[in-house]
């Protein structure tokens, strides 16, 4: 999840701190256990979670279906059933192939960086080159984007992204650049900057993951490497990646899902703009909804964006079974 | 010898510096805005630009402070980012004692379910949402955002407490059943007091998906006084003409919850990543 930028996946719950004492009792009869399972107490404890989700989850999605196939929806009475007029609409709308566009190089871009730099980072961090404290230390450092919001994080950038900011202060005095760039604003631009923005504040999580798979690697992998005469490259490319492998790969399926929703960095670092090149589904359906509130065609693109995502999912889900 | 001593002493720098350019990469924005926060609103785009400021001032901070709109946005983010931890933590302890404790018929099911939640987009969420809020008369209420928000924190909480319940032994809470009491009473006097180590993470983590929570705070409410604080940062680029030292300081307090609950917790969100990754 982003928006919950911090919607990157949390790390696993802690192992209980106290281990309790086995007990001695016998463990109920087994016809009293099956009794219990019977009684439906589990489908009282349940209750509460299949309630929400019925609520905030199957209702809705059936809503945003049903709404795709009718016209006045919402902000008008008398909605009629139009069929995939509305789907016809979208797949037509020049804006919205645009947004598919930019959508697909943003992600891409995106988890092939955080990808890169997730693993040269976690791989300097996971020297014995230098001590404890002062790989904590960078550590902490490496960290410091994932935690901020992500209307903190388009602040910040807007501050250093503007054209009198200190990004061209810094590329026009030492990087010989000639004038200053409005990063977020210059069409050849935009998609760039924004994209850059996004490599920032999301190549944490991939960090924290792949140093978490490094330190899992067996030592003795290096040692038989060595001993076979592969040096520190061969070792990466005939031990490290195969090993990390699995990793890299959930984490970067997870993360094209991930990038693909983000909303709100768009939306207040360009708002789709200039000209619609950093135009993305996401913004785009939002913009059908509460801008123009055309919300049938708002919920055909929404539905759109649903199945591609449900495509992304299933790749995961795959890829978790052959783990 | 020396020289696979020098060696040695090369790769040292290099990673070194490596690690320093990374840490430039990652740690400058931040201390920019930092510095920011403290420099009067005429400095902020001054050339040549200066870290550190001979005005420095908390200026901005006691505006922002002494901003009875700004504080409601502090207000409204701490009323709905504490009821949605309070009432997720409650709902998921519940659904985590079914899923650990018991079979059932279906249960692989609801538990996919459950799992597959996690992965729809916010914006095909958020249209339905509206109608439905508005339907219901949850509209620009609290209500109205903590519900919503749940659909965020809920899955994850109750994935992450189901596997904290599956580490505690079974004859922990059978042995006070078989004493005659419930089930009831073994999940709240026996497991849940065991679990607090499981319950803090994942209450932080719920705290921080509500806290910066964006998409639906953006559509669900209308008026100033129910918005929270990342679109009350957003209404400050608008409002203020550009009062860039605010800005940031704004963005400052508004973070610092999640800073201090993840500096407090660092070892258990990092640890936990970790080990987990290990055992698998």
């Amino acid at each position: 999840m982003n928006s919950a930028k911090l919607d990157h996946a949390p790390p696993a719950p802690p192992a209980p701190v106290a281990v309790v004492a086995p007990q001695t009792r016998a463990a109920p009869p087994g016809r009293a256990r099956r009794f219990l399972a019977k009684s439906g107490a589990p489908f009282g404890y349940l209750s509460p979670t299949m309630i929400l989700i019925f609520v905030l989850m199957i209702i809705p999605i059936v809503m945003v279906i049903s709404y795709s196939f009718k016209d006045n929806v919402i902000v008008q009475q008398n909605s009629v059933f139009v069929g995939f007029a509305n789907y016809t609409t979208v797949l037509t709308d020049p804006d919205f192939l645009a947004a598919l566009k930019n959508t697909f190089v943003f992600i891409t871009v995106s988890t092939v960086a955080h990808l890169v730099l997730g693993l040269g980072f976690a791989l300097m961090l996971n020297t014995s080159l230098l001590s404890g404290w002062t790989k904590a230390i960078f550590r902490i450092i490496y960290i410091l984007p994932w935690l901020f919001t992500v209307a903190v994080i388009a602040v910040i950038w807007r501050l250093m992204l503007d054209p009198s900011g200190v990004v061209n202060y810094l590329l026009t005095t030492l990087g010989g650049m000639q004038e200053g760039v409005n990063w977020l604003s210059d069409p050849g631009k935009a998609l760039w900057a924004l994209t850059f923005i996004n490599i920032w504040a999301g190549f944490p999580f991939f960090m924290i993951s792949i140093l978490a798979g490094l330190q899992g690697i067996s030592g003795d992998l290096y040692e038989a490497a060595s001993v076979d005469g592969a040096g520190p490259v061969r070792q990466f490319w005939n031990v490290t990646i195969p090993q990390l492998r699995p990793v890299l790969i959930s984490m970067a399926v997870l993360d094209l899902i991930w990038t693909s929703q983000q909303f709100a960095l768009i939306w207040m670092t360009t708002g789709g703009g200039p000209l619609n090149v950093t135009e993305m589904l996401s913004t785009y359906t939002y913009k059908q909804a509460f801008s123009s509130y055309e919300f049938a065609t708002a919920s055909a693109a929404a539905v759109i964006v649903l199945l591609l995502t449900m495509v992304l999912a299933f790749f995961y889900v795959r890829l978790q079974k052959e783990r | 010898m020396l020289t696979r001593k020098r060696r040695r002493l090369g790769a040292k720098i290099a990673v070194f510096t490596g690690l320093c350019l990374g840490a430039a990469f990652a740690g400058l924005p931040v201390v920019w805005m930092l510095s920011t926060s403290f420099k009067p609103n005429g400095e902020v785009f001054a050339v040549p630009p200066k870290l550190f400021t001979k005005n420095f001032s908390f200026d901005a901070y006691t505006a922002i402070l002494s901003d009875g709109a700004q504080l409601r946005f502090f207000l409204n983010s701490y009323v709905v980012a504490l009821s949605v931890t309070a009432l997720t933590l409650l709902v998921a302890i519940l659904a985590a004692y079914g899923f650990s404790r018991y079979e059932f018929p279906l249960k692989k099911s609801i538990n996919a379910v459950i799992i597959s939640v996690q992965a729809v987009p916010p914006i095909t969420l958020v249209i339905p949402y509206f109608g439905l809020v508005v339907t219901l008369g949850l509209y620009n209420t609290y209500p109205g955002l903590i519900l919503t928000h749940m659909v965020f924190t809920l899955p994850y909480a109750i994935i992450m407490m189901t596997a904290y319940f599956n580490t505690l032994p079974k004859e922990l809470d059978e042995s006070v059943k078989v004493d005659g009491a419930s089930s009831w009473t073994a999940l709240w006097r026996v497991l849940v007091p065991v679990s607090v180590p499981g319950m803090v993470a994942v209450g932080v983590y719920t705290f921080m998906i509500s806290w910066n929570e964006y998409l639906f705070a953006l559509t669900l409410t209308r008026t100033d006084d129910m918005r929270t604080v990342p679109i009350g940062i957003q209404l400050l680029m608008g409002q203020h003409s550009y009062e860039w030292n605010q800005m940031m300081a704004m963005s400052i307090l508004g973070s610092i919850p999640v800073l201090i609950l993840f500096l407090l917790f660092q070892r258990r969100f990092i640890g936990g990543l970790t080990s987990g990754a290990v055992k698998a």
